[in-house]
């Protein structure tokens, strides 16, 4: 079953082509990958899809059901909720209030939702710093808040912008698990990432972006010998390094 | 546990009995605290809870002012009940104005030029009201009639004020216990991450404004039949919408008790000023009142509150 059907998406700022005629689906439960260079309109893809930018042209469907118009709580509501690439957290709002305001999407009383809150950060790993405000946290927990609050909001579809970015090696693999644990319970998720190693261990399909353009999709193993992916993004040798 | 319901049942029982052995300056002094602090918990949902500053309050208070006294005067209506309509007029105007700053995405310095616009207009088409006096203005009067809101001397006027306080407490202590002042709070703290985890910001917003409006109005009431008088560039000054916004700022906004320490640490301090520098040279109690008023906001950015909370955790080690 098609969850997302995303068809002719084009975005101009003023002269700058970010998004041009970009069709693809995102299949339910599936892991869908989406790369590409600096600058080739993946987040503004990603802000059009989760309804803070109206496109110019084309037509979202979720679940069946036109997007167009729809602001971004609305689209959260219908259950698809996204993070955000430059970490967001409420500053002066604890980690486990964070957490708590997505999941009063779900619930009306404050009560049951810091209950979800609490199975959101003990699914992360952050129950221990449940009582620290939301400044002054390391990138790594950061990130996992941001993913802690927009899981709280029981989403059927979780679109991750570059939620690897800026963690160590150790990190990224306590993430890339986590993340596997998420898709576990059935949550169909779509990931914008520079880090290969978790895109193509993650992905069971890869879109590639370039310039506002969609010049490849498939299975990992054939973005990484297609020779336009190579040349507009990965590099001359990377299908030799990379299992 | 105990200890503090004990304090909380003396403080309350010694607020009963204060204006009673008090001299009626005291008195006066404690009403325009109290008054103050009301005024300062209705503005503080917006400002405070919700992050939207706004500096056109005096409006909305016009509203509660103009709206009973009028009711009052030409159709024999009681205050009591002619409060409620000034607060829903505030309440209809301020949608009006939140329509059109929320629809549009004003935020931040464009917001608070909106609403002082918003009360600015307020204010010039009072004055060219007839009804409302002109640059006379309305002066009631004065018939001693608990039910037109009338009292002889001020003791009645200190518990009506005390009342306002503890209603509009209550009122932000529900509202920071429940789902819709979590949300106003993550409204301020990040309006587009409040939005992506599924928050109506418009709706959560409009609705700050229409509460924190229609109780500033009942406030505007209080002042007309305490002071007997109304003129629009006293009512709808925008120095009357600073001395709203001044106070929960000071004592720190966003928090409940931020308000009423405000009121009372700025009650102190102009009296203060008044008492020790007005009589030695004109308008150096009010350049003294302005200093300490810069060095509090200076040292303690966030209030006066949220510092001694922290102060006393620390001094007191883990207590809560």
């Amino acid at each position: 079953m098609t969850l997302l059907v995303a068809e002719g998406i084009s975005k101009s700022f003023g002269g700058l082509h970010a998004v041009q005629a970009v069709s693809f689906r995102v299949a339910d439960g599936e892991i869908l990958g989406l790369i590409g260079p600096n600058g080739a309109g993946k987040t503004t893809l990603f802000h059009i899809i989760s309804g803070f930018l109206p496109p110019d042209r084309g037509t979202i469907h979720y679940a069946g059901e036109p997007l167009a118009g729809l602001r971004p709580h609305d689209i959260c509501q219908r259950g698809m909720v996204r993070t955000f690439q430059v970490t967001r957290p409420f500053q002066r709002l604890s980690v486990l209030e964070n957490v708590v305001i997505g999941a009063l999407q779900r619930v009306p009383h404050r009560r049951d939702a810091i209950r979800i809150a609490e199975e959101m950060l003990a699914l992360t790993g952050l129950s221990e710093k449940a009582r620290n405000p939301g400044h002054g946290l390391t990138i790594a927990d950061r990130k996992r808040v941001e993913l802690a609050r927009a899981l709280a909001t029981r989403p059927r579809l979780l679109l991750l912008d570059e939620v690897m970015a800026g963690l160590n090696p150790g990190e990224t693999d306590r993430l890339i698990e986590l993340i596997r644990r998420v898709h576990a319970q059935g949550i169909t998720i779509m990931l914008i990432e520079h880090v290969m190693k978790a895109v193509m261990s993650l992905s069971q399909r890869i879109l590639v972006l370039s310039y506002g353009q969609l010049i490849a999709q498939g299975a990992p193993a054939e973005i990484v010998r297609n020779p336009q992916v190579i040349e507009a993004y990965l590099g001359e040798g990377y299908a030799e390094l990379e299992p | 546990m105990i200890g503090r319901a004990a304090l909380g049942i003396a403080a309350a029982a010694g607020l009963l009995v204060l204006p009673f052995y008090v001299p009626s300056t005291w008195q006066n002094l404690l009403i325009t605290t109290f008054y103050y602090a009301y005024l300062g918990q209705a503005w503080n949902l917006l400002g405070g809870y919700a992050g939207q500053l706004s500096l056109g309050h005096a409006a909305f208070f016009g509203f509660g002012a103009y709206v009973s006294v009028l009711l009052q005067m030409h159709l024999g209506i009681s205050p009591w009940i002619g409060m409620f309509g000034g607060a829903l007029l505030a309440a209809v105007f301020s949608q009006g104005v939140g329509y059109l700053g929320f629809r549009f995405g004003l935020r931040g310095f464009y917001f608070i030029l909106l609403t002082l616009a918003a009360a600015e207009i307020c204010r010039l088409v009072a004055l060219h009201l007839s009804i409302l006096g002109g640059y006379t203005g309305i002066f009631i009067p004065f018939k001693p009639n608990p039910w037109q809101y009338q009292f002889q001397g001020k003791i009645p006027y200190y518990f009506i004020a005390l009342a306002l306080l503890a209603f509009g407490s209550a009122v932000v202590w529900l509202v920071q216990r429940s789902k819709f002042g979590s949300y106003l709070v993550a409204i301020r703290e990040d309006e587009d991450a409040s939005e992506a985890l599924g928050v109506d910001t418009f709706r959560y917003k409009m609705i700050a404004y229409g509460l924190s409006a229609a109780l500033t109005a009942l406030g505007g009431t209080f002042y007309a039949y305490y002071q007997f008088y109304l003129q629009p560039n006293t009512v709808l000054n925008i120095n009357h919408s600073v001395d709203i916004m001044i106070r929960p700022i000071v004592g720190g906004s966003g928090t409940i008790l931020g308000p009423v320490l405000g009121a009372f640490l700025l009650e102190l301090l102009g009296e203060f000023s008044r008492t020790y520098f007005a009589a030695s040279l004109a308008g150096l109690n009010v350049a003294i009142y302005g200093v300490l008023l810069i060095v509090v906001v200076l040292f303690l950015p966030r209030g006066v509150y949220p510092s001694l909370r922290g102060w006393l955790r620390r001094v007191g080690g883990s207590a809560e």
